[in-house]
């Protein structure tokens, strides 16, 4: 990773010193410093581009995911924005909105076959395409299911919320298990709304009112939302999983060690569960909860800003990533779902009969986008302060209430977003 | 109890060397699970860090975590800058607040009261709330280079230094210090034609080993642990501290090992500084701590 | 003006040797707390298209805001008051007033922050925004607690190191370590230490106890988070405070505590009317710097709760940055800040006023 960068930049010194002039400097941010796979597919194709033509030179800056956010809006007010940078799905609205990204203006036909998630439009127009989508699935054991006579859910008839309910009781019951489930508490930040609003949903309540976008009312705190409450509340007044002041060190290995019998849990650590259990490891899709199921969509995408002096390099370089091998590159390199079929059947683990494949059906099948909306930088997080306090013990109408208002008020502050 | 004690019976000595050494530990446990902790793969790292085993080099016990968390990320890039930026502050601010010292106590001149009572009051502004109106300002600052005038002064080391090196409570320092010279000696050294910055820097400054030593550490510390700041001004890689590099271990699975090894890393270089120095280091916190 | 100013006047040397001390000073801290001051008058936000506009006050009202509510109890079709199973007075719920009630108009969006009995209705504090209450309230807390436990505990480490014992200087190095680590390893460590299944607190806690004392869940309990913030805070700075106590215990002159002996003084009193007279100065020295401390509490929220559970570890300065930058509300961060200022402020004021008082 070091010597990559530090032999890049080397690279770009000697570049501005001796080369031509005609040849411009694209800078290129992303979110996966410390992660030496990732960081080395990014550096391949940045050379293959760079190699490819003469008159853009591209140039890579890793960062540390948990505070690129930060980072990248402190950039944004200091007017020091990169040519391209790497962002979270749900978040590209709030930036997009903001003026610091230009819609995409690639061929259309390259993205044709990418799954919906990795799309990232607002108000109408593509502003950020991902090479790759995360999905989330009930982790589960095979033997275990079987033991306590638990039926095996499918996409066409997944489990209900009586099913899922007993299922969890069942478990309890026995005692073998420190907890039944695992919602992943521990994980603070973007997990919550990414993984548990699904299940907000499924239960027919969100985090805004998607018609309007101008208010949280009835969407976060009508019954649905309530009786999403409540139950989320008993799931830890029954001690059916741990709670947010979970060991984050549990998150990572609770499942695996036997302390939980389910886990609710991302497709990127599906490589780790496969190693562990081997055939006797299941990947389940979501519930449904009353309102059908539905999992979370968008992970990491790529954009334009507009401080850019060089958008058509910048762009060039957009449409040259989304290449099937590199596709394929980064979905070996950091475990998450290929962006095309055609991808997946390059790689190991999400080829069709692959133990991963599994993930590509529930994407397509499950899979639904966060709020689409520059709020859900607040609401997001409004909702994960909430559904943490109601995991605590609060009052739940009480949270909903103080969420809905927190949102409302932001919403109002910001006149409406543009919506 | 009294600073000299003359009853050492032997029960009563083993009794007192008991609760010190009680109390040792509970400073001591944190370090000696992190230092343990940092020689353990992850795996067993977690579940031994409920038991006594979280103390003991016990298993598979290995160097594995360093040599990775030098490959997962520039460790020795982070230490640099943050030495740099520590180093440079640290300097910058003893001549800084020790002359701004100097002349709020020995010299009279029109003004010195009022901004005297305002410096003092800008110590009780927690950094952290001014953070951001500082960072608006950090963008429209010029600065002349090789290049000539450019705006904005992110992404260098002089964004991480130029705000810190003065501060209230250095000045502070200083002033409370210089108070208690005698003044006669000022006097003197005046009276033989001494001009101001001689006295200062013949008179005052060899005089002021202990408000050195203080205001040094105290900005050592400060600087070496920075962590929000260098976040929202050091975008590049190569202006990173140890504190941003951190988060390089945090990631969608967060490696505890590398992280314990990390963290003893950016640790075990000061404890050995402080170790070594721990006499001087102490007296002189106490020295201008007594002023006050 | 140099002409007129008289021997010992020297403004020119005056004003250069502070000029670079003034110029950071105002450059970087005072500047941008003006700066503050202004944006917390206005609805600017950190990255938004629409302009900021000029809005008075009503930051500050936002935060600040708070009304009482009475609630009379359900009462049936006959009058008499309603009780669920247990007995307990039966209320309508405080949302039916602060939410679309046309009646309320002022309660709107307000929300419940303490209640209390009052004969048989309800009494009810709202406040507009009950997580800064909460914030203000927690700081206000940890400082309360944290200046004379981890003074006094200070002071007893003080006294413990202030012993004529070979190898003493060992301890005294060890006491003070965890003064020179940075908080974030400090936190990092301790959110493990403190863990609620398996660490090793709790751990400990069980040996010592054999298994009486239950594993507590120390960071996740809204009843001990800010408790165990206080514990860390404590380890890691009581050497520092330790370290000025014991320079002013060596201040003390001896002969002083040899006329104790010789009047055959107690501990106790030795300590009652020889040392802690004249540790006064240091006393107002130690006072005023833990109180600045603690109003600084944010990385160890920040790293260890981010201000849950249940808000109930929030401080100042954590929501100053929570709502100034990670929700990019600049306007509102600044008004927190200002009046965490004033806060400060007058609490430093007073505790000048009330230590110098003393002294004359």
């Amino acid at each position: 990773m070091r010597t990559i960068t530090l032999g890049l930049s080397s690279v770009a010194v000697l570049a501005t010193a001796t080369s031509s002039l005609a040849q411009d400097q694209i800078e290129l941010w992303f979110n996966n410093a410390g992660n030496p796979a990732e960081t080395a597919v990014v550096e391949r194709i940045v050379n293959d581009f760079n190699a490819s033509q003469s008159d853009y030179e591209v140039v890579a800056q890793s960062f540390p995911q948990s505070t690129y956010n930060e980072t990248i809006v402190a950039a944004a007010l200091a007017g020091d924005l990169p040519d391209i940078l790497a962002v979270d799905g749900p978040i590209m609205p709030n930036w997009a909105w903001s003026g610091y990204l230009v819609p995409l203006d690639i061929d259309q036909q390259k993205i044709e076959t990418f799954l919906p998630g990795t799309k990232g439009y607002w108000d109408g127009e593509l502003y950020a395409i991902g090479l790759w989508d995360a999905a989330v699935a009930m982790f589960a054991r095979r033997s275990i299911l079987e033991r306590f006579d638990i039926r095996v859910p499918t996409l066409d008839e997944p489990w209900t919320l009586a099913e899922f309910d007993a299922a969890l009781e069942t478990i309890k019951a026995s005692g073998e298990f420190e907890y039944p489930i695992d919602f992943g508490l521990a994980i603070q930040g973007e997990w919550y709304p990414y993984a548990l609003s699904p299940l907000l949903q499924s239960f027919g309540g969100d985090i805004v009112d998607r018609s309007t976008y101008l208010t949280a009312e009835n969407a976060l705190n009508g019954e649905a939302a309530l009786e999403f409450g409540e139950w989320w509340q008993s799931l830890f007044t029954r001690e059916l999983a741990p709670g947010p002041s979970q060991d984050p060190a549990d998150r990572e290995t609770g499942f695996l060690e036997g302390k939980y019998a389910l886990s609710w849990n991302g497709s990127w650590k599906a490589l780790g569960a496969i190693d562990e259990f081997g055939d006797d490891i299941m990947f389940l899709p979501a519930p449904d909860l009353g309102n059908g199921s539905t999992i979370g969509a968008a992970s990491w995408q790529y954009a334009v800003t507009s401080a850019s002096e060089h958008t058509e390099g910048a762009m060039a370089f957009v449409e040259f990533m989304l290449k099937d091998e590199y596709i394929a590159a980064f979905s070996e390199g950091i475990g998450l779902i290929p962006a095309t079929l055609s991808a997946a059947a390059m790689t190991e683990n999400y080829a069709e009969g692959a133990p991963m494949h599994v993930f590509f059906g529930l994407s397509e099948a499950q899979a639904k986008l966060r709020p689409v909306t520059p709020g859900y930088l607040v609401s997001g997080k409004v909702f994960r302060e909430s559904l943490a306090n109601i995991a605590n013990g609060a009052d739940v109408a009480d949270s909903l209430d103080a969420a809905v208002d927190a949102i409302d008020a932001d919403i109002k502050r910001n006149q409406g977003y543009g919506h | 109890m009294s600073t000299a004690t003359s009853d050492n019976r032997p029960a009563r000595l083993l009794a007192r060397y008991m609760v010190l050494g009680l109390i040792a530990v509970i400073f001591l446990f944190p370090l000696v699970f992190m230092l343990i902790s940092s020689l353990k793969p992850d795996r067993q790292l977690l579940s031994d860090s409920g038991s006594v085993r979280a103390f003991l080099p016990v298993g598979d016990i290995s160097l594995n975590n360093y040599v990775a968390a030098f490959e997962r990320a520039p460790v020795e890039l982070f230490i640099f800058n943050s030495v740099l930026v520590t180093g440079i502050t640290v300097l910058l601010t003893l001549v800084v607040c020790s002359l701004a010292g100097f002349a709020f106590t020995f010299l009279n001149w029109r003004g010195r009261e009022v901004l005297l009572s305002l410096i003092l009051a800008t110590f009780i502004l927690p950094f952290e709330s001014i953070a951001i109106p500082l960072l608006m300002i950090a963008t429209q600052l010029p600065w002349i280079g090789p290049d000539g005038i450019s705006q904005g002064w992110l992404n260098s080391y002089r964004i991480q230094i130029a705000p810190f090196i003065a501060d209230g409570l250095s000045i502070f320092l200083f002033v409370q210090y210089f108070k208690d010279l005698p003044k006669e000696l000022i006097e003197a050294a005046r009276a033989e034609g001494a001009s101001w910055w001689q006295v200062y820097w013949r008179v005052v400054l060899p005089l002021s080993g202990p408000v050195l030593a203080t205001a040094a550490i105290l900005k050592f510390l400060l600087m070496y642990n920075q962590y929000l700041w260098p976040l929202m001004v050091a975008q590049e890689e190569g202006y990173r501290p140890v504190m941003v590099g951190l988060q390089y271990f945090f990631l969608r699975n967060p490696a505890w090992g590398e992280i314990m090894a990390y963290l003893s890393m950016i640790t075990i270089p000061v404890l050995g500084f402080y170790l070594v120095l721990q006499k001087a280091f102490i007296a002189s916190v106490a020295s201008t701590g007594v002023k006050g | 003006m140099r002409a007129r100013s008289r021997l010992t006047q020297s403004n020119l040397a005056g004003w250069s040797f502070a000029l670079p001390g003034l110029a950071l000073v105002a450059v970087f801290i005072i500047l941008p707390f003006f700066v503050g001051i202004g944006l917390s008058l206005t609805n600017q936000r950190l990255i938004s298209p629409n302009p900021a506009q000029f809005v008075g006050l009503e930051n500050y009202r936002n935060l600040m805001g708070l009304s009482v509510l009475t609630i009379e109890p359900e009462r049936d079709a006959a009058g008499a008051i309603v009780r669920d199973d247990a007995g307990a007075i039966e209320y309508p719920r405080v949302r039916t007033f602060t939410r679309n009630n046309p009646d309320y108009p002022h309660l709107q969006g307000m929300r419940e922050w303490i209640s209390w009995q009052s004969r048989e209705n309800r009494v009810v504090l709202l406040a507009s925004d009950v997580v800064f209450m909460k914030a203000l309230v927690n700081t206000i807390i940890f400082v309360a607690v944290i200046v004379p436990v981890q003074g006094g505990l200070a002071l007893v480490l003080a006294l413990l190191i202030n012993q004529r014992l070979p190898a003493i200087t060992l301890f005294r190095a060890i006491y003070f370590m965890p003064v020179v680590i940075s908080v974030v390893v400090v936190s990092i460590l301790w959110r493990l230490i403190y863990d609620g299944d398996n660490g090793l607190l709790n751990n400990l806690l069980g040996l010592i106890s054999f298994g009486l004392i239950p594993p507590i869940d120390w960071l996740g309990n809204p009843d001990t988070a800010l408790g165990a913030i206080i514990g860390v805070s404590v380890w890691h700075s009581v050497g520092f405070h330790m370290v000025i106590w014991l320079a002013g215990l060596q201040t003390i002159p001896p002969s002083l505590y040899e006329a104790a002996a010789i009047e055959g003084a107690s501990k106790w009193q030795t300590f009652r009317y020889v040392t802690w007279p004249g540790l006064r100065n240091t006393a107002v020295l130690v006072l005023i710097v833990i109180t600045m401390q603690a109003f600084e509490l944010f990385a160890k929220v920040d790293l260890m709760t981010k201000g849950g559970p249940l808000d109930s570890t929030q401080t100042i300065v954590f929501q100053a940055v929570e709502r100034g930058f990670r929700t990019q509300d600049i306007a509102t961060g600044s008004a927190i800040s200002v009046i965490g200022f004033v806060l400060v402020l007058s609490i430093s004021l007073t505790q000048r006023y009330l230590t110098r008082s003393r002294h004359e």
